[in-house]
């Protein structure tokens, strides 16, 4: 699944994010016994509050200091997720429950209803976030406050607030990814991490900040990662994307459809 | 509060700062060669941990603490270190011989991954050496010829020109000098002109750059330089560790490398070392709580009569036994020391010697830090 970065908040807690989300709405599913689509907003609403006051409270805190120290922090509090999460629930293997089943055929190609459902809910969380970005007064709000901090509050920018929003809305984000990957990878504690680094060499292969570059770069990887598996020998297809992903910051660090970098001083 | 005034060059480039420094340096040493005799084996075992975890701290901290670079592949070089040795003593190789070797293999690797790592700086870096290591460890799992794949690979007590170092006191040695070599090796590193670029370029590139530094050297040998005490602490890792398996070098121990640079204190030395002391015992000392808490709690129950501290020190107890909870402390332990004291243990340090140092007028803001709102790395 894809991170979008939009925000220059590189979040390593995003993987554990993507599990709560999840697991919330394996909860509200089988325990509750709720509806698959209201369990779905209830996870998304949740782990996106969740996302909110964990910058209220902690990411806040280090607003102004290298992106290094933000980096460290979401480690640290993904590694916290993990341990509540395994505490909580334990570390059995648990199944998702989906509306979608069968198959259908499509120009000779079988697919079945879970993998047109993931796709489908990609394409239009995408372009639901990329209109978001580019068209909302909000959305340039987040993107002038990315850029500088200083500047987009001497505009007016409430940057506290444009912060736990962007801080929510990732979240949310990870938790609906969460819920559609679970009946692909089922769902356990450790899940996210796996995702979480692929995700990271989707993101760069498409470039930082760009919701299309993510989106292309999370096919590439995915595409790679598949030929690799069908015809390279075995154990080269868990690394292909990491190969591509060191040429790739070897060659076009800015990705596929990144902005070129100008230094200036 | 004390000054120095500096009259002669060679005071100046003096290792220690004066007398009395050196000779709490020299109390420092009597101390740790005292300890195996005073200490059960148990306790030994777990200070040369401190060691060999002082030894990656050394190598983590000249590349992310002074030159700026940060890491997140670490373990990948502590790997490759291990494995070569273990592969070289295997076929006969001697040990001083086979370490040279183990050290020379990961300053290549260091290289090569410091490579494409010329052009790319902050968050793209960390990815990259996060990939690096990925990889790496997929090779440590299907080059059986050489790792032995996930069966492992049994690793000798060191035998050096004939000594034997099978005990763990004799071991405890050999890592306490090894790592007293890197450091006083690493400190006279620092205080040349390659530290000192290295220093300039963490600060600022483009002032760097304009100064003379020649940016792709000197970022390629503090890559080297790093790899090569990694490569080394990662002989003696193999040693201790005594069976080397692939998923004991995951992303998960380069983190808590990391961890241990940025909970001792970016940017000293001495930082490296705190960090070793508090990543090496912090296991240990869970394991003591465990029971320890629990069996405290009961106690203090009893002794009052009200119940309910049992039931929680209990709880505390069960908590502490489940799997996973020790990386979740790590992770909360990362968030405070970020939130409250990004300078680390050394960085308190300094605060509480120069708080009794001038006493009444001691002034918070002396270190206080200057912040940046202009974070965007797009457009810098």
């Amino acid at each position: 699944m894809l991170i979008y970065k939009a925000t220059e908040l590189v979040n390593f807690a995003q993987g554990d994010l993507l599990m709560l989300g999840a697991f919330v709405a394996y909860m509200a599913v089988a325990w509750w016994g709720l509806d698959y689509w209201l369990s779905f907003l209830i996870a998304a609403l949740v782990v996106g509050a969740f996302g909110a006051l964990l910058d209220m409270t902690v990411l806040r805190r280090v607003i102004g200091q290298p992106q290094f120290a933000v980096v460290m922090l979401t480690i640290g509090l993904g590694a916290m997720f993990r341990t509540f999460a395994s505490v909580t629930w334990g570390s059995e293997i648990y199944t998702l429950p989906t509306p979608f089943s069968g198959v259908t055929q499509i120009a000779g190609v079988t697919l079945s209803h879970q993998y047109l459902s993931i796709i489908a809910a990609t394409l239009i969380l995408c372009s639901v976030l990329y209109v978001f970005f580019s068209h909302t007064r909000v959305g340039v709000a987040m993107q002038a406050t990315s850029q500088n901090q200083l500047a987009a509050y001497c505009m007016g920018i409430p940057v506290k607030l444009i912060f736990s929003l962007v801080w929510a809305i990732s979240a949310a984000v990870a938790a609906a990814a969460g819920i559609l990957l679970a009946p692909v990878t089922l769902i356990d504690t450790n899940m996210g991490l796996a995702v979480a680094l692929k995700a990271f060499a989707a993101a760069v292969v498409g470039g930082f900040g760009s919701i299309p570059g993510a989106l292309a770069g999370g096919i590439t990887i995915g595409l790679i990662e598949l030929y690799a598996g069908a015809t390279m020998p075995e154990g080269i297809k868990n690394t292909a994307p990491y190969i591509v992903l060191l040429i790739m910051l070897a060659v076009r660090p800015q990705g596929l459809f990144g902005t070129p970098v100008r230094k200036r001083v | 509060m004390r000054f120095l005034f500096k009259t002669a060059y060679e005071q100046d480039i003096r290792l220690f700062r004066d007398g009395t420094t050196a000779a709490w340096y020299g109390v420092l040493a009597v101390i740790v060669l005292a300890l195996p005799v005073l200490m059960s084996r148990y306790y030994i075992g777990e200070i040369t941990w401190v060691f060999i975890y002082g030894i990656c701290g050394v190598s983590l901290m000249v590349l992310v603490g002074y030159t700026g670079l940060v890491s997140l592949g670490h373990a990948a070089f502590l790997g490759i270190g291990a494995y070569a040795h273990a592969f070289f003593l295997q076929h006969g190789v001697p040990w001083v011989a086979s370490v040279a070797l183990a050290v020379l293999i990961t300053t290549a690797c260091g290289i090569i991954v410091g490579l494409p790592a010329l052009r790319m700086t902050g968050i793209y870096l960390a990815i990259a050496t996060l990939a690096f290591a990925v990889i790496i460890q997929e090779v440590f799992t299907r080059w059986e010829a050489v790792t032995g794949g996930f069966a492992g690979m049994a690793v000798d007590k060191p035998v050096i020109f004939g000594l034997h170092f099978d005990s763990e006191a004799s071991f405890y040695y050999l890592c306490a000098a090894i790592l007293a070599l890197t450091l006083v090796l690493t400190q006279n590193l620092l205080r040349s002109s390659t530290g000192r670029a290295w220093v300039a370029i963490r600060d600022s590139e483009i002032a760097a750059q304009s100064m003379g530094v020649h940016l792709p050297l000197y970022k390629s040998m503090a890559f080297a330089y790093s790899a090569a005490v990694m490569g080394l602490a990662g002989a003696l890792f193999a040693h201790k560790i005594a069976y080397l398996a692939p998923d004991i070098f995951s992303i998960l121990f380069s983190i808590q490398l990391l961890l241990l640079v940025i909970v001792g204190g970016l940017g000293s030395l001495h930082g490296a070392v705190f960090g070793a002391i508090f990543v090496a015992l912090l296991p240990p000392t869970i394991a003591i709580l465990r029971d320890a808490i629990p069996a405290a709690m009961a106690n203090f129950a009893s002794a009052t009569g009200i119940g309910v501290i049992g039931t929680i020190g209990r709880g505390i107890g069960e908590f502490l036994k489940k799997p996973g909870v020790e990386a979740g402390i790590f992770g909360l332990i990362l968030v405070l020391v970020i939130l409250v004291e990004p300078a680390g243990i050394y960085g308190r340090w300094v605060k509480l010697k120069l708080f009794f140092s001038t006493f009444p007028m001691y002034k918070r803001d002396s270190f206080k830090r200057q912040k940046n709102y202009m974070r965007s790395e797009r457009l810098r």
